[in-house]
């Protein structure tokens, strides 16, 4: 505690903790799609699975890497993180479908500037939306799991029957803007176009996640929240502010994420972020709660494991990543990456 | 008098005269139900909330009594019924089927209760609540899969052994002229089960064991500093609790005489016994009883009077919408998470605690 003064008085990269990386998690990636490939045999069918892995990996990752970090820092599980989802998705699809001009359009600039708008409405909303879940729903039972666990669930219900109300209980088509659909093929492996967009905006975020945690002041200060939050209060710094921000940018995560869940589906229905949210509470497990690279890692893990089981074996996909998570846990009971004191 | 109903309530008496006038009004009911009313709805009603009743109660002593949040106990509650359903199902409507399904529920209902509780107890409740969700989730799908073995989405229908059999005429009632059926008996075992098992429940919260697992739930360090062992005391409680849930389950399926992932497993009737039990009045057992009620009736009745207030309000905007019938859930959730934050005691806790600041007004 007393070297923390003189270690800041050091550039942010003297700072580094000198305890070695720990890199074996990152083995388990390799590994898994080594062992699925005798099991699925052909290499083509392995290469496309595991490229539609990655994609879902990101999405899955865009949206859980909002709710480990809100865990992380404010010891605060959001079970309503499922609403954000869907309220992003519908937001996202009445923004499209007020633009067929530009979702319709053959160039690709316009379908993306379409999608980047749609997008963009459907973080604000969820961010905005973020905003007032923190304040009116999760702050009066800030420490109390317990409650925390029944008023989220609670919010949970309330949004996804606001849904309804404000958008119909029916299943709503989400089409594809015109220059994403199809796929790139060579020779035998088909990648679709969409999932290529899903990938890089997967780490885009969490390239920008990485450079915002470890290189600004803003990250530092909330990896130190993380670590021990009475001390960067002591040192001056208003970590409720710090809190707030985290909330609706995960939220607001959690609405892109939705967007890309929906596009990928093509489907839209109020239940959908119950569907992801059980996947994303598998990876935030399996990564350490709290910790955003071990949720990286997990969420690739854990679209792997969907992927090639639903391939080899549809009916057992879900219980296999809850397999998955029994052995990872057995190896590493706090998770991949251990976050301190949780 | 008061020496049977002290025995039969475990000392645990509702302590709170209206709280007793409510509790006599639904036993009361209930327990005449098959001789009050005549259609299938209200019997169907009376029956669903003795299972519900039995479900709530056995999902307080996790939530209110030992303080963890399980997403797991409709898990449990499927376990029961398609052990029952398809035991039933597959070896012929006799009692011995009842009886091997129902023992091979409770031996696999334990087994998992007994590996969630170990991989996971030890841990934080957030951690247990997201673990049981994910395998109960697992477990609803895999259910809706193995369709050769569980008949998948469309579930089982089965016949039921010859006395509960609606068909089967018993005798008649000479005064009331009113046939007692097989469907009648039917609702008898499954009341007279709820209540006994209702009993029990009472009885283990009051018990010494009931003691600690609420000394754990207020204070965990303090307790296992005391010397109990507080993974094993929790454990327990959560296999008891697994337990009583297949139960519920058996009875659900005997009653309905028929299994699928919508009556017993889905996501929504674990979210409806959470809201039970949160209304009712958690660590109360009482709770469960005025939580299912009024959330079973709500579900059957409310959505009528929504309906009629929703004609009421046409042309107004949004406001139809919000009153719409299928909409009944909206408002019980925002009465669950005001009860939350207002009444964390539920309707039986506030009603105990006025009761008791009553009884101090005079003596001041």
């Amino acid at each position: 505690m007393t070297t923390t003064a003189t270690e800041q008085s050091t550039t942010v990269d003297d700072a580094r903790p000198a305890t070695p990386r720990d890199r074996l998690p990152l083995l388990l990636v390799p590994l898994l799609a080594l062992i699925a490939l005798p099991l699925i045999g052909s290499p083509t069918t392995w290469v496309t699975l595991t490229i539609a892995a990655l994609a879902m990996g990101m999405m899955i990752f865009v949206i859980s890497s909002g709710l480990t970090l809100v865990f992380g820092l404010m010891d605060v599980l959001n079970f309503g993180h499922g609403a954000f989802i869907a309220v992003g998705a519908y937001v996202a699809m009445s923004v499209l479908a007020l633009f067929p001009g530009l979702t319709q359009a053959s160039s690709l600039p316009l379908n993306l500037a379409g999608l980047g708008l749609a997008t963009f409405a459907a973080m604000l909303v969820t961010g905005l939306l973020g905003f007032a879940f923190e304040r009116i729903i999760i702050r009066p039972v800030y420490g109390q799991h317990l409650k925390q666990i029944l008023i989220t669930t609670g919010g949970l219900i309330v949004a996804e029957q606001m849904i309804h109300v404000l958008w119909g209980g029916d299943q709503k088509p989400m089409p594809l803007p015109a220059g994403l659909r199809g796929a790139f093929t060579f020779g035998d492996v088909n990648i679709e176009k969409f999932r290529i967009l899903a990938v890089a905006v997967g780490l885009v975020v969490f390239a920008t996640i990485s450079l915002v945690l470890n290189r600004t002041k803003l990250g530092l200060l909330i990896r130190a929240g993380v670590e021990n939050r009475e001390m960067v209060e002591a040192l001056g710094y208003r970590i409720r502010r710090l809190f707030t921000g985290v909330f609706v940018a995960g939220s607001a995560l959690a609405g892109l994420g939705g967007t890309l869940w929906a596009l990928y589906r093509e489907t839209l229905t109020a239940a959908i972020g119950g569907e992801v949210i059980v996947l994303v509470f598998i990876v935030i497990i399996i990564g350490g709660l709290g910790s955003v690279g071990g949720c990286f890692i997990g969420s690739i893990l854990v679209a792997m494991m969907a992927n090639y089981t639903g391939y080899l074996a549809p009916k057992v996909a879900l219980a296999s990543n809850i397999l998955l998570m029994v052995a990872i846990l057995l190896w590493r009971p706090q998770g991949l990456y251990p976050v301190a004191k949780r | 008098m008061s020496g049977i109903a002290d025995t039969l309530l475990s000392g645990d008496l509702p302590r709170s005269r209206i709280l007793t006038a409510l509790l006599g009004v639904i036993v009361g009911v209930l327990a005449l139900a098959p001789l009050l009313f005549d259609g299938a709805q209200a019997i169907n009603t009376a029956a669903k909330i003795c299972v519900f009743i039995v479900l709530a109660a056995s999902y307080d002593l996790l939530l209110g009594y030992t303080g963890i949040v399980s997403f797991a106990h409709t898990m449990f509650f499927g376990l029961g019924a398609y052990g029952v359903g398809l035991a039933l199902y597959g070896w012929g409507a006799t009692w011995t089927s009842v009886a091997a399904g129902l023992a091979l529920a409770i031996v696999a209902g334990l087994a998992l209760a007994l590996v969630i509780g170990l991989v996971s107890l030890r841990v934080k409740a957030i951690f247990y609540a997201m673990i049981t969700l994910a395998v109960a989730s697992a477990f609803a799908i895999l259910a809706g899969q193995l369709s050769d073995f569980t008949g998948g989405e469309d579930g089982r229908s089965f016949r039921v052994p010859e006395l509960l059999r609606p068909a089967t005429l018993l005798f008649r009632l000479p005064l009331l002229n009113i046939d007692i059926t097989g469907r009648t008996a039917a609702y008898y075992l499954v009341a007279g089960s709820a209540a006994g098992l209702f009993l029990s429940a009472l009885r283990v919260v009051n018990s010494p064991f009931g003691r600690v697992l609420q000394a754990i739930r207020e204070n965990e360090f303090r307790a296992e500093a005391i010397g109990f062992d507080v993974v094993t005391y929790r454990t327990l409680g959560n296999c008891l609790a697994a337990v009583m849930a297949v139960f519920a389950g058996a009875l659900y399926a005997l009653w309905l005489r028929y299994v699928g992932p919508d009556t017993t497993l889905s996501f929504g009737i674990m979210l409806d016994i959470l809201l039970m039990v949160v209304i009712g009045g958690m660590g109360t057992l009482y709770g469960a009883i005025i939580g299912a009620t009024l959330f079973i009736l709500a579900q059957s009745y409310l959505q009528k009077l929504m309906g009629a207030a929703a004609k009421s309000t046409q042309g107004i905007p949004v406001l139809p919408d919000l009153l719409h019938p299928d909409r009944w859930l909206l408002w019980l959730g925002v009465l669950f998470v005001l009860s939350v934050y207002f009444f964390p005691a539920g309707i039986v806790g506030t009603l105990r605690s006025r009761a008791v600041t009553q009884e101090q007004l005079p003596k001041t």
